[in-house]
């Protein structure tokens, strides 16, 4: 006969959602299980780009990554663990004119929702801060109180910070049957039952698969990321550097390495948990970042790497209440849920305890496609 | 471009893998690093001068026929090529002169060779400590051999290259040789290999006999090497120990050598399943009688499949070769059974010395995985051994892990230099097979690409 256990919740996916919803559901006494299929951070949370960033986002989730931002700069007192976060600063790069006026419309809409973290600069400005920029961008927004850290770091410190708070995660554990049973629910893994009153599916690229196991159906697709690195290059820019018009992300670490990305795609694989770089998709990443950075030309790339992550039809997350009672889903982030990741854990502890939200997350409902 | 064949490597075994290939009606591309063919054994073999043939000896010539006919063949040659990824839809990624390109193969096949294991002793970082490889290297570069060097290791190689040295001229001032005693017993016990090696064997002695009576100092038994600097931070002396004393050389140049072990990274960054040999204490691709490897595309043959040197490296090549062949409807299955039958015979009698020459050239424990806690283990991110000590303590498990709590095996060599001693050191230290503890998870570009060379692949499309 199988080990039945009972517990409060029951969350699906060892990312950094699923971990922080852990930490902030036990640390109010809320019994808890993370079941992961393989182990903590093995995904999108472990290898991505490791930015922290406000700047640039969907509309709809400005008012969570503003949140999100207040809790970083404590996290690591909070966890009691080094996430690598730095604070620094964020910056999106214009390099003509219609870009310009596409990013002044940008920050006057976040403007008009009562927030005013971003700041458009000219290009004196933003030759002072980035000096290496090619000499043809004209300006950009600017958003100081950003930053980046370690996804790996992270994601692992609030998996041990819910396990002292009395979480337990449990890794090699698939789900492979979710039932209803009048009063609750029951998840089932090979090794295990276990029975809860509230689910949360927090399975990222496989967060669709999980939802359809109690019923929601949703679009998610399984999409590989890319990331390249360099060797070490002497220190020449602060902060992580975007651009208006390409797919670009860029950031120089404290021990001169350069981290290139921005969102193109390999080959994902999701049946066999693996992911592979398209070398024409970091082609593209290359020749972008010598566009902005003239002087990255005879850098040296050393590794690329890609990583599974769910991305929905309109790049914003699945995130609220199934249809059944008991049900919250938190997944398909698009590439950009790693800042949320603090801010989700809140979320998805009050949603489970039905407290009220400071926010709407309406936009985010997973059956509006 | 779509080619029947792509190799990868203009050694013996990729040469004559083109020769066969092209033979069987195959359309065929060579990409090779070197500027000629001929691999790292026959080095610029068409282009020495009587003088140089003498001294790098008739293996060494036994390169040209074989050179020749890949000339004469109808194989595309892309000197100066450096293959940085093969993906799994066929699509190999190669580098010329700053620019880079994308070919489709059919079938690929890697005979990217094999590289020295590496031998980390204290100081082995300084300036002026390398490989024996790389002092043969020098040597068949006219004029830049190193004068009174010391050569330090096992293995046939590493008598090669003193004798070579020695043949051309330049002095040797020591050889210390690290062969425990007991391997000369172990490697008794397979006097059947020694004797079905034994024209190689016969070559061998003569090569000792010829550095002895040059008066050459050989330390036998040599134990506890470490290279110390002098006042300018290069290599001054070389201490170590035999059974008797505790002894110092002076020296500027001093020339580390473990055996050869198959260079793996390509096959590892294309996805091939490896495992651990425990004869050659090495990684090797797994492959089916053919070289046929787990990938569907990717072939594997020479001495990057297992250490079995150059005749039989060109054996391999051919067999890869005749299955490329029958794959793509050239030869019947009969057919290339019967064309295969000569070639694995031959292969057989050429690996039967094997045994004998991996037992006596065994690498003791201390060569392999380093003892004193400030030895450098990864020279790219300097992590010391003691620094892998206290991951394991902290709860790392193995060589990937290793690389997110230290940065070990994450510059730019991507491993090359050290993931052997690490999987060993990290196998001890956690107390698991070396098999489980794995090897680091590999990843593209396998040789390190500018930006500007990756950015003109985006300029073709």
């Amino acid at each position: 006969m199988m080990n039945t256990e009972t517990v409060d919740v029951v969350i699906i996916g060892g990312g950094i959602q699923g971990c922080a919803t852990a930490w902030n559901l036990a640390k109010q006494g809320i019994s808890c299980v993370v079941l992961e299929k393989d182990h903590v951070a093995r995904h999108a949370s472990g290898v991505n780009a490791g930015g922290v960033r406000r700047l640039g986002r969907h509309l709809a989730e400005v008012p969570l990554s503003q949140r999100a931002s207040e809790i970083w700069p404590q996290l690591d007192e909070l966890l009691d663990a080094d996430t690598g976060f730095k604070a620094s600063r964020q910056i999106k790069v214009a390099e003509n004119e219609a870009d310009m006026a596409m990013l002044s419309k940008r920050v006057e809409d976040v403007r008009a929702m009562g927030f005013n973290h971003e700041t458009l600069i000219g290009q004196q400005a933003l030759r002072s801060l980035l000096p290496a920029v090619s000499p043809h961008c004209v300006g950009g927004i600017l958003v100081e109180g950003d930053g980046s850290a370690i996804p790996y770091k992270t994601t692992t410190a609030f998996a041990r910070a819910a396990q002292r708070k009395g979480a337990r995660i449990l890794e090699g554990h698939p789900v492979t049957a979710i039932s209803s049973n009048g009063n609750g629910w029951e998840v089932n893994t090979p090794q295990q039952t276990f029975k809860c009153q509230a689910l949360v599916n927090c399975a990222g690229a496989w967060g669709d698969k999980i939802a359809s196991m109690v019923g929601d159906h949703t679009l998610l697709t399984p999409t590989a990321l890319m990331l390249m690195i360099t060797q070490r290059m002497p220190r020449f820019m602060e902060g992580v550097v975007g651009a208006a018009n390409r797919p670009l992300s860029f950031k120089q670490f404290h021990n001169g390495t350069v981290l290139i990305g921005g969102g193109c795609q390999g080959f994902a694989d999701r049946d066999n948990n693996q992911a592979q770089v398209d070398m024409h998709g970091l082609a593209r990443y290359a020749k972008n970042a010598c566009a902005i950075f003239p002087l990255m030309d005879q850098a040296r790339i050393v590794r690329s790497w890609a990583g599974l992550e769910g991305v929905t039809p309109d790049k914003i997350p699945v995130l609220g209440p199934g249809a059944k009672p008991g049900v919250f889903h938190a997944f398909g982030f698009s590439a950009h849920g790693y800042q949320l990741g603090p801010v989700i854990g809140e979320t998805l502890a009050a949603l489970v305890q039905n407290n009220p939200l400071p926010f709407s997350i309406e936009p985010f409902r997973y059956n509006r496609f | 471009m779509k080619y029947d064949l792509v190799i990868i490597g203009a050694g013996p075994a990729g040469m004559s893998a083109a020769v066969e290939a092209c033979n069987l009606g195959l359309s065929c591309l060579l990409l090779d690093e070197q500027p000629r063919g001929g691999g790292q054994i026959y080095r610029n073999v068409g282009r020495q001068t009587p003088k140089g043939k003498e001294l790098l000896g008739p293996e060494y010539q036994a390169g040209l026929p074989l050179l020749k006919a890949f000339e004469l063949s109808n194989c595309k040659h892309v000197a100066g090529a450096s293959v940085w990824q093969i993906s799994a839809q066929g699509e190999v990624f190669y580098s010329v002169a700053g620019t880079s390109n994308a070919v489709t193969a059919e079938k690929v096949l890697i005979t990217t060779g094999a590289q020295e294991r590496p031998m980390p002793i204290p100081g082995w970082t300084l300036p002026g400590v390398m490989t024996a490889g790389g002092a043969q290297i020098l040597l068949k570069s006219p004029g830049l051999a190193a004068d009174e060097a010391v050569f330090a290791g096992c293995g046939p190689l590493l008598y090669l290259v003193v004798w070579q040295y020695l043949k051309a001229g330049v002095k040797v001032k020591a050889v210390l040789d690290t062969t425990p005693r007991s391997n000369y017993l172990k490697a008794a016990k397979e006097w059947r290999a020694a004797l079905a090696g034994r024209s190689y064997l016969k070559k061998g002695i003569k090569l000792l006999r010829d550095i002895k009576s040059a008066g050459i100092p050989i330390y036998k038994e040599v134990n506890r090497i470490a290279a110390i600097a002098d006042e300018a931070r290069s290599l001054g002396t070389v201490s170590f120990c035999t059974p008797k004393a505790e002894l110092q050389i002076e020296t500027q140049h001093l020339f580390l050598h473990q055996g050869i072990i198959p260079q793996v990274n390509l096959a590892m960054a294309s996805g091939c399943e490896h495992h651990w040999s425990t004869q050659q204490l090495c990684w090797t691709p797994k492959v089916d009688d053919w070289g046929q490897s787990s990938q569907q595309r990717i072939l594997i043959s020479g001495d990057g499949l297992s250490i079995g040197g150059a005749v039989a490296a060109s054996l391999r090549g051919k067999l890869a070769a005749l299955q490329v062949g029958y794959e793509n409807g050239k030869l019947s299955v009969q057919q290339r059974d019967t064309r295969g039958q000569p070639i694995r015979r031959l292969l057989a009698k050429e690996l039967a010395f094997r045994p004998f020459i991996d037992t006596l050239y065994r690498p003791a424990e201390q060569f392999r995985k380093p003892v004193e806690n400030e030895v450098v283990v990864c020279r790219c991110e300097e992590i010391l051994l003691k620094d892998i000590k206290s991951a394991v303590e902290n709860g790392c498990m193995g060589p990937n892990q290793l690389k997110s709590f230290t940065r070990c095996g994450m510059g730019p060599c991507q491993g090359r230099q050290c993931g052997n001693t690490v999987t060993e050191l990290m196998a001890d230290l956690s107390g698991n097979p070396v098999e489980e503890t794995g090897y680091y998870r590999l990843r593209a570009p396998v040789k390190p690409l500018n930006l500007s060379e990756l950015a003109s692949l985006y300029d073709e499309h």
